[in-house]
């Protein structure tokens, strides 16, 4: 995205040309017209290799406007280099606003998250998808796969779960944990915790799901049952975590681990860094400082949550886009 | 004015941001069926093609989507001038070849069952329909759910297609292969996906 020097139009608005934006919107519309259904389309080099969410960039590049407002998670925290790069990316070729409120934002682009704050039926969530076939682990061959969807026949997807129970005693699958869309397909929510799968079930938000190296769109409509396969004597279960974080002390929420000194000491916190931050901004929440002591010393209780590199996987970084604020 | 100019004429002001502005009203009407989305004047096709149906075609369509044209369209030499010129969208033979159908005449209209429903394994392969309505609300009432919305919806559109409601759970019947309708009514416009279900209509 070398921004050529001179004057009028030196890129498209939003980065990608009309007849591309026009082929993926009409992808995004049959995507919400089939809820779960994997949408083909003809994905795009963006100037960003595809570990970066190409296909959210893409799905988000074909439907801001000038008058949204942007917001841009990777694992829940809106300043990690990946998120910097795709808000820097947006100010600088549709010049729109960009925020790390989630109440503020009208679209919020993912990379594995959806936020603690409830969404609205004003806002846009747009998740970036490595691998959209749920059933690919299953059945490596992408004829079989279209069968198996348009066939309805889902059995693999049930052996695979229940294998696990009898490993393991319970469903170890904690992360792209399968949902059924609609009753009809199955589909993969992107490798968000599962901990996040019950917010997908009849949001207000219109959730869109981009594959930039897979090509793939899909879609769940506001209101619209998203359930996770499981089994009447294994019920589908969320993360739970014993203690609250230890920055905001916020219960029913996903945290991470961070790790504090290399004797084992770590803490867990707020993956959610603006939930984080407001609620320590709130005079009224309890026991920060008090956690934080407990967890590891003085002194950590004012390191921010966001300084938790060693555990968010952040793609290499390839030196696009500085954030230009 | 000769069809040349008129073809000419009209067109978005602004393409990126017009096309960009029809398309979100278009996905929030898809997103959330029976609601009705505001839409400004943005184009001036020539009748009987409407401003709306106008402005969604221009946001669609282009030389990769034939589009199928109903009679009172398919006559009128200025309308197919205006798309050609300002989408590149190649006219479709039959409406089992068209991405996207544009219906001046609904309550005339072949049965939706004959236009492209998709595949079973490529269900998006289907015929979008625009219909252009006259308004919203002055006709029989349809109660939708389903999809999108959270309990039900109501809308109303005059002049539908015979038998619409028997057609249209035929469609339902048919999913995931189906087609989708758009409702290009004067200054709004509304949608009623494949997944939409009608509850009653009463007269
Ligand atoms: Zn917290």
């Amino acid at each position: 995205m070398t921004a050529q020097p001179t004057g009028i139009a030196t890129y498209n608005f939003a980065y990608l040309d009309d007849q591309t934006k026009r082929m993926i919107r009409r992808a995004i519309l049959k995507g919400i017209a089939i809820p779960g259904y994997q949408v083909p389309f003809a994905s795009r080099e963006m100037p960003m290799p595809y570990g970066w969410g190409t296909g959210g960039v893409q799905v988000t590049a074909s439907i801001i406007g000038p008058d949204d407002v942007l917001k841009v998670i990777d694992q829940g925290a809106d300043d990690t280099t990946n998120a910097v790069s795709i808000r820097a990316f947006f100010k600088k070729v549709a010049k729109v606003a960009v925020t790390t409120e989630t109440a503020k934002a009208t679209i919020i682009q993912s990379r594995h998250r959806i936020p603690e704050h409830p969404l609205t039926a004003a806002q846009v969530l747009v998740f970036q998808v490595p691998i959209p076939e749920p059933l690919r682990f299953l059945e490596p061959r992408e004829t079989e796969t279209r069968k198996m969807h348009a066939l309805e026949e889902y059995g693999l997807m049930h052996v695979k779960l229940y294998e696990d129970i009898a490993r393991h005693g319970r469903i170890a699958t904690t992360y792209a944990y399968p949902v059924k869309v609609e009753g009809r397909y199955v589909m993969d929510p992107s490798p968000t915790p599962k901990f996040d799968n019950p917010k997908m079930h009849c949001s207000p938000a219109l959730q869109l799901f981009g594959a930039g190296r897979e090509k793939r769109i899909y879609a769940v409509p506001p209101f619209t049952d998203v359930v996770s396969l499981d089994f009447e004597d294994h019920p589908f279960e969320v993360q739970t975590f014993d203690q609250p974080c230890a920055l905001c002390g916020a219960e029913n929420v996903y945290l991470d681990e961070v790790i504090l000194d290399d004797h084992g000491g770590h803490m867990f916190v707020c993956s959610d860094t603006d939930h984080c931050e407001k609620r320590r901004g709130d005079s009224t929440s309890p026991s920060w400082g008090g956690r934080a002591e407990g967890a590891g010393g003085s002194g950590l209780a004012t390191t921010p949550a966001t300084s938790t590199p060693a555990l968010r996987a952040d793609p290499p970084h390839e030196g696009e886009g500085k954030e230009a604020e | 004015m000769d069809i040349a100019t008129q073809s000419i004429d009209g067109g978005f002001a602004e393409p990126v941001f017009n096309a960009q502005a029809v398309f979100r009203a278009i996905m929030n009407a898809m997103a959330r069926p029976g609601t009705v989305q505001p839409l400004p004047q943005l184009a001036r096709p020539p009748a009987p093609l409407s401003a709306t149906a106008g402005a969604v075609a221009l946001s669609l369509c282009d030389n990769d989507t034939p589009v199928w044209l109903d009679p009172p369209l398919q006559a009128e030499a200025p309308v197919k001038a205006w798309l050609g010129f300002h989408t590149g969208a190649p006219l479709a033979n039959t409406p089992a070849d068209a991405h996207f159908a544009l219906i001046a005449n609904p309550k005339e209209m072949a049965a939706l069952d004959g236009f492209a429903q998709g595949t079973q394994e490529y269900p998006d392969r289907s015929t979008t329909l625009i219909l252009l309505v006259s308004d919203l609300v002055s006709g029989p009432s349809l109660l939708l759910e389903g999809p999108g919305i959270e309990k039900t919806s109501m809308i109303a559109p005059p002049g539908m297609p015979r038998h619409f409601v028997e057609q249209w759970k035929q469609n339902n019947q048919r999913f995931p292969r189906g087609v989708d309708l758009i409702l290009a009514a004067p200054g709004s416009l509304a949608c009623l996906p494949r997944t939409t279900r009608i509850k009653t209509m009463e007269a």
